[in-house]
Parts: C-alpha cells; sequence; structure tokens
C-alpha cells in the first residue's frame, strides 16, 4: 500500500504547488503551464483512483484542448508576456487570500469531521469499474437522458461562442 | 489510504481556484482558476466513486469535463468581447453594474 | 383497443399539428381536419367502451348471480363486496426517463372511469367541433381556433388516459394553457384578454396546490403511478397524516381547476371566450379535470379526509358552500351565459360534495350526465345569440324565442329539466344517486344543502327560461331558427340528456354505469353504494316542481304587476343582499382591489383605498351610523397610524439603502469575494449549530 501512498504524496505536492503558480505567477503563459501540471497531475491522481478511463478523457479534453484553447485566449488579447509585478493582480488580493484560506480551514474541518475514518480500499473489480466498457454502459443505458442534454449544451456553447465572438 | 487524503487535496485546489477567481485581475487567468475550481470538484468525485465503487461518479466526472469545454468556448468568447470593448483584458474596468 | 387507447388523444394532436400547418390552405379552413380526427377519435373511443364492457360483463358472468343476490342487502353494500369480480384495469407504460435509479414512465390506463371519460369527451368535443362551422363562421382566426380545439381536446384525452399522477399534471397543465387561448380568443378586446389572464392565474393558484399534493403523494406511496397510489392509500400501513396533508393540497388543485368556491371567480368570465368553447370547458374539458382528479385517487381522499367517518370534511363543505353560492349568484345575472356559468359552478360543488360524502359513483354519474344537459344549454344559448341577438348574451334583449326558434326552445327546455333533476331526466338520477349517498352515509346535512341547491337551482333556470323564451321579443333583430350545424348537436344532446340518467335508474333494475364504470381497480371497499330511496326522490322532485311554480308564478307576475320588480328597490334588505350577489360577495373586490392592487400599488395608498371603499360598503349595507364610526376610525387610526407607520418604514428604508449602496461597486469580483466569505460563514454558523 505503501507505493500507493508515497505517489500520492509526491503528485499532491506537485499539483498544489502547481495551483498556487498558476494564481500567482506573474506572466500569463507561465501560469498556463502551470495548470497543465495541474491537469496532468489530476489524471495521475484518477489512475490511483482506478478510474482509468476518466483519467484519459482528462487528458486529452483538458491537456489537449483547453489549455491550447487558453493559450488562444492570452494570444488574442495580447496579455502582456513580460514579467511585471502586481499587474496581473487587483486590489483585493489580501481580502481574496483571507476569505480563500478561511473557506479552505471550513472545508478541511468539515472534511476531517465527516470522513475522518473512512479508507478507500482497492479491489481488483474496481478496475472493472473504471473501464471503458463499464463508464460507456452507464451513460448509454442510465444517463442516456443527461448525454443528450449535454450534447445539446455542447452546440448551444459553439452557436453562442461563435455569436459571441464574430465582428459585425 | 484515506479518503480524506483526496478530498483534503481538492479541497486545497478548490481554494487557490478561489482565491484566483477574486484576485486575479486578468480575465484569461480568473478563467484559468474557474477551471482550476472545476478540477477539484472532478477529484472529489472520482474519489467518491471509488469508495462507493459505483461508476455514476465518474460518469458525473465526464459530464463535469465537457461542460468545463463549453465554459471555456463561451468564457474566451465572452473575453474576447470584454477585449475589443475596453481595449483591456482587466475585468476591474467592468464596472457598469455599479449601483 | 384497450391495449392501444394511446392512439385516441393521439388522434386530436396530430390533427392539431395538420391544423396549424396546412388549415389555412383547406377548402374549409382545418374545420374538416378537426371534424374528421374527433369522429376518429370518438368511434375508437366508442369501440374502447365496448370492449371494456365486454370484458366487465364477461367477467360478471363468469362470477354467476351472486351480484344480484347480495344487492338486496341494502346499504353498506359495494360493488366489490356485491360479488361482482373486480376487474383490472388495462396499463401499459414506457419508461421515457430514467435517471441513475429513479425511473419515470409515461402510460396510459383503461378502467370504468376512463372509458366513461373518453365517450363523453370525444363526444361532446366532437359535437362542438361541428357546431363551430356554423358559429364561427368567418372569424377571425377561424383555423387557428379549430387547432386549438383539437389541442384542447387532444390534452384533456390525454390527461384521462394517463397512468401516473406525473402525466396527468402535465395533460392538466396542457388543458389549462388551451383554454387561456380559447377563452382569449378574441384578445383584441380586453376584457377577453383580462379573462383569459385570470382563468390562468385563478387556476395556476390551485395547480401549486397540486403539485405540492403530487409530490407528498410521492414521498408517501413511493410512486407516481395512480395503482400503487391507490392501493398505498387503502393499505393498513398508510400514513394518515400525510395522506390528509396531500388531500388538503390536492383540494386546492380542484378548487382552482373546478371552479369551487373561493377560486370560482374565473369560471363566469371565461364566459369572453366563443359559446362553443364555454360548453367544452364546462360540459367536458377543463372544468371536470378536478373532480375527474378526485374521482382519479379517490382512496387518497378517503383516507386523508376519514370519509367514511361522516361528519364535516373540507372536500364536502368546500363543495356544499359551491353549491348554495353558484346557485345564488346565478340568480341575478342578467348575461344567460354567466347564469349557466354560475349553474355549473353549483352543479360542480354537487359533484365535489358527492366526492366528500363518499358517492364516488354519484359524482361521476353527474359528472356524465352533466356534460350532455349543461353542453346542451350552452349551446342553445350560442344558438340564441347566433341567430336572435346578434352576439348578444343579454336576456334582457331577448324574450319571447319560443315561436322563431322551435328546436332551440325545446333543447333548452330539455336541458333545462335535466338541470333542474326533475324525474325521469338524467339530471334525476345522478342528483339522488348523490342525496342518496348523503342521506345514508350520515351526511345529514349535505342532504339538506343539496335539496336547498336543487330547489335554488329550478328557480334561477325557469327565471333564465322565462325571460328567455316567454314574454315580448325585446331586441332589434329578426330572430330566427339557427342552421342544421347548430341545431343537431342541440338535438343529439337533448336526447342524450333525456336518456343518459336510464344507465342507473334503481326503480328499473338497471344498474349498468356502476356495473361498467365502477370498476376503476382500487376503490374504498367500505364505500357505501345506497339503496333508491322513494320518499327522497319523491321529496326532491317535488320540491323542484313546487320551486318551478313559485319562481314561474312570480315572474308572471312581475310581468303583469311588476310586484317582484319593485322589491329590490323598496326593501332595504333585499336591495342589500341584492347588491351583495351582484358584486358577486366582493370576491373579486378582494382579489382584484386587496391583493392586486396590494401587490402592485405603494401599500400606504393601496390600504386607505381599500379602507374607503369597505367604509362605503358599510355605508350601503348598514347606514348612516356605521358610516360615522368608520369615518372617525379612517380618520383616527388610519391617518395617523397606518400612514404614519407606513411613512416612518419608508424612511428607514431609504436610510439603509443609501448605506448599502456603498457596497454595490458594480466590480464582480468584489461581489464573488462576499458571496464566498458568506457562504464560508454560513457554513461554519450551519456547522456550529449542529454540532453544538
Amino acid at each position: 500500500m505503501w507505493e500507493q501512498q508515497v505517489a500520492f504524496w509526491v503528485i499532491a505536492v506537485a499539483m498544489a504547488g502547481a495551483a498556487i503558480g498558476v494564481v500567482r505567477a506573474n506572466n500569463v503563459v507561465h501560469a498556463a503551464l502551470f495548470l497543465i501540471v495541474v491537469f496532468a497531475g489530476s489524471a495521475a491522481q484518477y489512475i490511483l483512483l482506478l478510474a482509468e478511463f476518466v483519467a484519459w478523457v482528462q487528458v486529452l479534453i483538458y491537456i489537449g484542448a483547453i489549455i491550447v484553447l487558453f493559450l488562444f485566449g492570452v494570444m488574442l488579447t495580447r496579455a502582456p508576456m513580460r514579467e511585471e509585478r502586481g499587474k496581473l493582480d487587483n486590489s483585493q488580493r489580501l481580502a481574496s487570500a483571507v476569505v480563500a484560506l478561511f473557506l479552505f480551514g471550513v472545508l478541511a474541518v468539515f472534511l476531517i469531521d465527516a470522513f475522518g475514518g473512512t479508507e478507500l480500499r482497492f479491489r481488483d473489480s474496481m478496475v472493472e469499474v473504471g473501464s471503458a466498457a463499464s463508464v460507456g454502459d452507464s451513460i448509454f443505458r442510465q444517463f442516456v437522458i443527461p448525454f443528450e442534454v449535454v450534447s445539446m449544451l455542447l452546440l448551444a456553447a459553439l452557436v453562442g461562442a461563435v455569436a459571441l465572438a464574430r465582428r459585425d | 489510504m484515506p479518503i480524506n487524503y483526496f478530498l483534503i487535496l481538492s479541497a486545497f485546489l478548490f481554494c487557490a481556484g478561489a482565491y484566483g477567481v477574486l484576485a486575479r485581475r486578468n480575465s484569461v487567468l480568473v478563467l484559468m482558476s474557474v477551471e482550476l475550481m472545476l478540477n477539484a470538484v472532478n477529484i472529489n468525485l472520482i474519489a467518491f466513486s471509488a469508495q462507493a465503487q459505483d461508476v455514476a461518479g465518474q460518469v458525473f466526472a465526464l459530464f463535469v469535463i465537457t461542460i468545463a469545454a463549453a465554459e471555456v468556448g463561451i468564457g474566451l468568447a465572452i473575453v474576447l468581447l470584454i477585449y475589443r470593448n475596453l481595449r483591456s483584458p482587466d475585468l476591474d474596468r467592468v464596472e457598469q453594474l455599479k449601483g | 383497443m384497450l391495449d392501444n387507447v394511446w392512439i385516441i388523444p393521439l388522434i386530436p394532436a396530430v390533427s392539431y399539428l395538420l391544423i396549424l400547418f396546412f388549415g389555412k390552405r383547406m377548402p374549409k379552413k382545418g374545420a374538416e381536419i378537426g371534424i374528421a380526427a374527433l369522429g376518429a377519435a370518438f368511434v375508437l373511443a366508442c369501440i374502447t367502451a365496448m370492449q371494456w364492457i365486454d370484458k366487465v360483463e364477461a367477467a360478471v358472468s363468469k362470477e354467476g348471480g351472486a351480484a344480484t343476490g347480495l344487492a338486496a342487502l341494502g346499504r353498506s353494500v359495494v360493488a366489490a363486496a356485491t360479488g361482482a369480480p373486480e376487474v383490472e384495469p388495462v396499463v401499459r407504460g414506457v419508461t421515457w426517463w430514467e435517471n441513475g435509479p429513479a425511473k419515470f414512465e409515461i402510460g396510459a390506463r383503461v378502467d370504468g372511469l376512463v372509458v366513461m371519460m373518453l365517450v363523453v369527451v370525444t363526444l361532446i368535443s366532437l359535437l362542438v367541433h361541428v357546431y363551430s362551422t356554423a358559429y364561427m363562421h368567418e372569424d377571425r382566426r377561424f383555423t387557428h381556433y379549430y387547432a386549438a380545439l383539437s389541442l384542447f381536446s387532444a390534452s384533456m384525452l390525454f390527461m384521462v388516459i394517463s397512468a401516473n399522477l406525473l402525466q396527468l399534471m402535465v395533460g392538466w397543465e396542457l388543458v389549462g394553457l388551451c383554454s387561456f387561448m380559447l377563452i382569449g380568443h378574441w384578445w383584441e378586446e380586453k376584457p377577453n384578454s383580462n379573462a383569459a389572464l385570470k382563468a390562468f392565474l385563478t387556476t395556476r393558484t390551485g395547480d401549486v396546490g397540486l403539485m405540492t399534493g403530487i409530490i407528498i403523494v410521492f414521498f408517501a406511496a413511493g410512486s407516481f403511478d395512480i395503482s400503487v397510489v391507490n392501493e398505498y392509500a387503502l393499505s393498513p400501513e398508510v400514513n394518515h397524516g400525510l395522506m390528509m396533508w396531500a388531500s388538503v393540497a390536492l383540494m386546492f388543485g380542484i378548487m382552482g381547476k373546478s371552479g369551487q368556491f373561493f377560486l370560482h371567480t374565473w369560471l363566469p368570465d371565461a364566459m369572453a371566450g366563443p359559446t362553443p368553447v364555454s360548453a367544452l370547458i364546462h360540459a367536458a374539458t377543463m372544468v371536470v379535470a378536478g373532480v375527474f382528479l378526485g374521482a382519479r385517487v379517490y382512496p387518497v381522499f378517503w383516507e386523508g379526509f376519514s370519509i367514511g367517518g361522516g361528519g364535516l370534511n373540507m372536500m364536502a363543505v368546500v363543495g356544499g358552500v359551491t353549491i348554495i353560492v353558484g346557485a345564488a349568484l346565478a340568480f341575478v345575472q342578467n348575461d344567460i351565459k354567466k347564469v349557466l356559468a354560475y349553474s355549473t359552478v353549483s352543479q360542480l360543488g354537487y359533484m365535489v360534495m358527492a366526492l366528500g360524502v363518499g358517492a364516488w359513483l354519484g359524482a361521476v354519474f353527474h359528472l356524465f350526465t352533466h356534460a350532455f344537459f349543461k353542453a346542451c344549454l350552452f349551446l342553445g344559448a350560442g344558438s340564441i345569440s347566433h341567430s336572435a341577438t346578434h352576439h348578444s348574451f343579454d336576456m334582457r334583449e331577448m324574450g319571447g324565442l319560443r315561436k322563431p326558434m322551435p328546436v332551440t326552445f325545446w333543447t333548452f327546455i330539455v336541458g333545462t329539466v335535466a338541470l333542474a333533476g326533475i324525474f325521469p331526466f338524467a339530471g334525476f338520477w345522478s342528483k339522488d344517486e348523490i342525496l342518496a349517498t348523503a342521506d345514508q352515509g350520515d351526511f345529514r346535512i349535505f342532504l339538506v344543502v343539496g335539496l336547498i341547491g336543487a330547489a335554488m337551482t329550478a328557480a334561477y333556470m325557469t327565471r333564465c327560461v322565462y325571460l328567455t323564451f316567454f314574454g315580448q321579443y325585446r331586441g332589434h333583430h329578426h330572430p330566427h331558427e339557427s342552421t342544421p350545424a347548430i341545431t343537431v348537436p342541440l338535438v343529439i344532446l337533448a336526447v342524450l340528456s333525456v336518456v343518459a340518467g336510464l344507465l342507473q335508474s334503481a326503480p328499473f333494475e338497471i344498474k349498468k354505469f356502476q356495473e361498467w364504470f365502477e370498476q376503476v381497480g382500487g376503490l374504498p371497499k367500505e364505500m357505501i353504494i345506497p339503496e333508491f330511496d322513494y320518499g327522497l326522490a319523491a321529496i326532491s322532485v317535488s320540491l323542484a316542481t313546487i320551486v318551478v311554480g313559485i319562481a314561474a308564478f312570480f315572474v308572471f307576475r312581475r310581468e303583469e304587476h311588476g310586484a317582484l320588480k319593485g322589491l329590490t328597490q323598496r326593501n332595504r334588505v333585499a336591495h342589500a343582499g341584492y347588491r351583495f350577489l351582484e358584486r358577486k360577495y366582493y370576491l373579486d373586490d378582494l382579489y382584484e382591489g386587496v391583493i392586486v392592487a396590494g401587490v402592485k400599488g405603494p401599500i400606504a395608498r393601496g390600504s386607505n383605498w381599500v379602507n374607503q371603499y369597505v367604509i362605503d360598503g358599510v355605508v350601503n349595507a348598514v347606514g348612516r351610523g356605521s358610516a360615522r364610526a368608520g369615518r372617525w376610525a379612517y380618520d383616527v387610526f388610519d391617518q395617523e397610524v397606518v400612514d404614519g407607520a407606513v411613512n416612518d418604514i419608508g424612511r428607514e428604508t431609504a436610510l439603509a439603502g443609501g448605506g448599502m449602496s456603498k457596497l454595490q461597486s458594480g466590480r464582480l469580483q468584489r461581489y464573488a469575494l462576499f458571496l464566498l466569505a458568506s457562504v464560508g460563514l454560513i457554513a461554519l454558523a450551519v456547522y456550529i449549530v449542529n454540532v453544538a
């Protein structure tokens, strides 16, 4: 079991550091690169949790598509590439940090209170649960209507994005 | 392995994202922080899915990923619009809601 | 057909689309599509009914003659217990929504109640379709009218066959929407669109109750399925408290839809729609939906209101009050359609009261017979306005129409007599069924209410018939008989008004209605099927006849001496009563004045206005002394106390608002900061409260 724990801690520390990097970086492109580390770390955590299919989707969609979109966004808004301390933050930085820390404290207290003793037990059968076959089966059997709704939503987002971004 | 490891990691990412949403001026960075928060939610979902040994949590994580993609698409379109109208991607210049 | 009953609502639904898209290009502007569709639906409904009846008869004959032997035992004998075997309803459904463990079905259910409703709805709707070809001839939106009419029938049929409560609610709301469309058909005139809105909003008020009730039932029984719900309500492990709250909530839905007192005010206003629509709404589709709901999940009400135990319950009281209220209001109307509208209110009161006193069969039977004679009366009124008074419904412009319009006259008379409940017309049998149950089930007070209501019905209908058909013609047109498209439906309905009641006529040993249609798979076993009571029947008939006589005497006398005419002017009490009725108990003033204006306008002005208004009412009713007291109260209490308080509150609010406006920086991230901080604080507070 200890290998898993070690893997978790290594990945988790990297993710936490990268997350702070995303919100503290003084360069927009660096922030995007830090975000890649967070996303990749999440995918690794999913593998640890035996959710293989979701992990690959995470890599494909988040790292493959969303990060590229962000880089396009950076390019199109001509965000400053050079490091200029403080330019990217607004005036309520301190208050935000207090609120975020407070929220984290509240959440941590709740979580420890609620799930303090709960252990995750991994079994061989769980590999089956996380496989593409099982997830696909569930989507197209139990959750087919939400699935269709999401496809409508994507279509609407597509049309909406085009309608918003076009120049006329 | 305690489930709390994953949950607290998720809570940390969520709060880091929240800080970013609150404190960043550049709108692209705000969107990135929102993605961070959504990602944190996914870790939660997968962890609970593993605990319950039920695939439903993973299906929901997939839905969240899909919706995040849609959200980024629309969000960036709005950012572009802001940039085009205000000649700046900074959110604190968007204050027409002032009462 | 029993398995494929879903086709019946599908036909008019398809017809709706066809009329909408192709109607204008058809030679008859879409009317032919609607008539053909409803004709087909009617035929299919009849086939369904035949097959159901065959099924029931087969089950009965297999069981042998047990039924006849037990029926002689008298009271507290129920169909299910008479030895007539229970015929299982035919239910078919598919799952249309499955999300995780939750499953929702859509399905068709065929049982006695359903086949009865199918036949009634399709028949009345078909006749209304035919009638409208003449009545709505050359209308502004003829095609749209037919489209809406088809959709109206489709939604009602959809509601009737629904196998679960969720589906029933969808049909219910569709019916409400269509009635809104049709009541406001001539929306160019402001009162019409107002009436449509009022109908929609008032019934929506009740729908909140319906939704609440369905949710409570779902959590109690664990299912929306009607069979499951009914079975649960009758099972020993039922949660009585939950069923009571569910019944109260559902009762609000019924009150809104079926025009029960105090949500009845939309019904007379709904007369703004075309007359055939009024006939459809009042006879077959809209308003009977409420009664249908009551009959559909009757075990819930039976358990919730403890109907088996006798005494008073909300359902019976609401119904009883509505009978009297509606009948009294029908007296003072000059508009013939309004007389009929209030008469519907009163008759719906009978049905609801019947459900409340345990007369399930009586309620359903009255729904059945009422559909025919009320449709007949409404279409008759439409015929008069179409051919005699040039689209006016004012009875002061009618009179003497007996000679020029013989078909309308005779059919109207048949409808009236049936409504008044005179032997052997349809209304007599159904009303008697209700009254006998009330008598034998320890609901004596409602027996009295029912008898008074019957007498009042006879009286106001006499007045209506007299003003319309007798005396001198007071209009300015040339009355003539209507075309066959109008008179044929009238004659059909009149014939049915005579014979429909004979389906359940105890003295002739005919109990077909009960045998065929009481089989709904799950009614309370303790329900009373009353014995025919000759004495009671004699009392109710003679009462109605005597009242008809007296009323006729008075209106004739009034014609000669003007005795009654002056009564309300000369006698103070009579005048006050007349005004009270004429203002419809001030309920509309209450709704519009207090509720709408109170919400809409500044509260200070609103309360001031209402106070003056109420004071004026007091002046009229009681006299000068109380007026002085009112004036004093107004000066001291209103001006000083109320206005002062209102002004103070306003000042405080302005101050606080000034302070708060600093928070409105217009910066989204500032708002988000407050939001997240508050979320954290609230979560912490909840946590502390729960742990401590």
